[in-house]
């Protein structure tokens, strides 16, 4: 009983000075709380601070025998080499580009999907739509991408057909620079363009029916209605998932590329990230390619307080 | 309703726009099972679209159920799913038990500190050294832990957590209940929606899962499922295959052989997921938007 009345009585107002025994009352009532919560705090202070910390050796040359902490710092050498170099401006490049064409190809096309999802009267029907298109989300990169190249091989799928109708030479697709990005946000529109569906789905099912009455009684037909009740009903949510987006913007799913790639079509393909994989897991080279990770890291996180700052500037839709 | 001229020809193209997206998603996957079910001969031969197998065979689903590689990766992906989610299950409850209470003193502070994850992170190379220097490289842990908690799924849940109403844990508590009998017996039974969403999403991360193995891992015997699967897929290597196929045979083998083995690794998952999907939308959406 003791208990409980602690639990639901708010707690009196402690003077600043009395922050200790705050600190002190807090620990005694909520010890199996902070217990349960123990593990994960552990989990967050060595495998994402760690490396947070292990961070420093961008600005040092990273001896593995002195590890984090006892290598010898070099300034900004590793940055001034990464900017002089020659991949520099083709990694970031291809890294904006990709962003880019999915910023204007793949993320409007998810609340296209939904609105006109949205219009389908037959419930049944929706749903049968809803689960197809949501399906190849969960098939990994692995078997998308092997898809891929066996479709797309020079006696594959799309090029028997294209030589069939069209009666042209095969194309060898995946190994064409050219073709890399189209190929790249057209098997992102296969996979996940019904995924990113859902989150607009849900943002209109909650927009309230009494608004669609009213249009109707004051005559707005069914584009009217999309346009002037659905749309700006999911504005907010747009919002946010646009400010998330910009976010990861320099974090094109290298998992991906990876798989794609070859050396052929690094031209187009090869972006920060990858970049950093192969100067840095395959040629060890620590010091140089945690510099450019950081480098990445960095431009994301003032994208997104940019972007952040805009929206709230814009409307009062915001992350925080 | 009375609908005008206008508005049934847009439904009309609307359905007939749906029926061909549902056409597009799927047919490279029935593509791929009908070519698995094919003779090899008339796989290599065909040009074009299968519209049913050709010549029923099943000789490349024998072959991948014989192959040793295959046996061994598959097994090593069952344990990864089945300890990570575990780990992950247990680790986001506990976490998102204690950020969904209310009066607790540094709440706030924990879930900046998880939320900042978010949004800036070490990256690839400190996490790799970092792996290496709490000797993990190259054992089952390493891809176990480094990924024991998202911090989106841990909002999701905590936002599930929050829903349970404040009543039923202050009636547990007057029948005497501490904190992890309400955890178990009140809030994760009332929670059993996000939880199944959980399984979904943490089970399918791990069993697709293939970057971190192809880092950490180099021991042939620890490796999962996908990293075989790029091999005979991507690297287009299906020799590992070919134990006992004649070897005339072996290029059309191969090519079916490819095609059973997606089939292998895609239907489990595929099965699994009809089943989770009415809960997908409250999951997605609370994570996205409950920041």
């Amino acid at each position: 009983m003791a208990r409980l009345q602690r639990e639901l009585i708010p707690a009196p107002e402690f003077k600043s000075n009395r922050f200790g025994a705050r600190v002190l009352r807090d620990f005694k009532l909520n010890r199996t709380v902070y217990l349960m919560l123990l593990p994960v705090v552990l989990y967050y202070l060595i495998f994402q601070y760690g490396p947070m910390y292990g961070l420093q050796i961008a600005f040092k040359d990273y001896i593995p025998a002195k590890g984090f902490a006892g290598s010898p710092w070099v300034g900004l050498k590793h940055f001034q080499e990464f900017f002089e170099s020659y991949y520099f401006w083709r990694l970031l490049g291809n890294t904006m580009l990709l962003s880019f064409y999915s910023l204007i190809f793949f993320f409007p096309a998810g609340i296209v999907l939904a609105l006109l999802l949205n219009e389908v009267a037959n419930p049944k029907f929706k749903r049968a739509v809803q689960t197809i298109t949501y399906m190849p989300h969960f098939i990994s990169l692995v078997v998308i991408v092997g898809m891929m190249v066996d479709f797309l091989s020079s006696n594959g799928l799309i090029n028997n057909l294209l030589v069939s109708v069209f009666g042209i030479e095969p194309i060898p697709f995946m190994r064409t620079p050219g073709w890399f990005r189209t190929l790249f946000i057209g098997s992102e529109l296969w996979q996940n363009l019904g995924w990113s569906s859902i989150i607009f789905l849900a943002a209109i099912s909650n927009i309230d029916p009494a608004l669609y009455e009213a249009a109707r009684i004051d005559g707005a037909n069914r584009f009217k209605q999309a346009l002037h009740i659905t749309f700006p009903g999911i504005l907010p949510t747009v919002t946010i998932l646009l400010i998330l987006f910009i976010g990861r913007f320099m974090t094109v799913g290298a998992e991906k590329i990876l798989l794609m790639y070859n050396p052929v079509t690094y031209e187009t393909a090869d972006v920060i990230q990858t970049y950093v994989y192969r100067k840095g897991i395959l040629q060890a080279d620590f010091s140089y390619s945690a510099a450019i990770g950081l480098f990445n890291a960095a431009i994301s996180f003032a994208l997104l307080i940019l972007a952040n700052t805009i929206a709230r500037r814009v409307g009062e839709t915001k992350l925080w | 309703m009375r609908r005008s001229w206008g508005e049934r020809s847009f439904d009309a193209g609307n359905i007939a726009f749906m029926l061909a997206l549902s056409l597009i998603t799927l047919y490279p996957l029935v593509f791929v099972l009908f070519s698995s079910l094919s003779d090899p001969a008339e796989v290599v031969r065909n040009r074009g679209l299968l519209l049913y197998p050709k010549g029923f065979n099943l000789d490349a689903y024998r072959l991948v159920f014989d192959n040793p590689n295959i046996k061994t990766a598959y097994l090593n992906t069952l344990i990864y799913v089945v300890c990570g989610t575990t780990v992950n299950l247990v680790m986001t409850s506990l976490g998102a038990y204690g950020l969904s209470r209310r009066n607790v003193l540094w709440k706030n502070a924990i879930m900046f500190m998880i939320v900042f994850t978010m949004f800036f992170e070490g990256g690839l190379i400190p996490l790799y050294l970092l792996v290496g220097n709490l000797g993990m490289l190259d054992t089952r842990l390493a891809l176990i832990l480094p990924t024991a908690v998202s911090a989106f799924n841990l909002i999701i849940m905590r936002t599930a957590f929050q829903g349970v109403p404040v009543s039923l844990e202050e009636s547990a508590r007057l029948d005497g209940a501490g904190d992890w009998t309400i955890l178990f017996r009140v809030v994760l039974p009332l929670s059993l929606p996000v939880v199944a969403v959980m399984v979904l999403f943490y089970g399918v991360y791990h069993w697709n899962s293939w970057f971190p193995a192809m880092i950490y891992l180099q021991t042939r015997e620890l490796l999962p499922l996908q990293l075989i699967l790029r091999e005979i897929l991507i690297a287009n290597d299906t020799s590992s295959m070919m134990g006992n196929v004649p070897s005339g045979d072996e290029m059309p083998v191969g090519e079916t052989i490819k095609y059973a083995t997606i089939m292998v690794a895609t239907l489990p998952i595929l099965f699994l997921y009809p089943f989770l999907q009415k809960y997908f939308v409250k999951g997605v959406m609370i994570g996205a938007i409950k920041e």
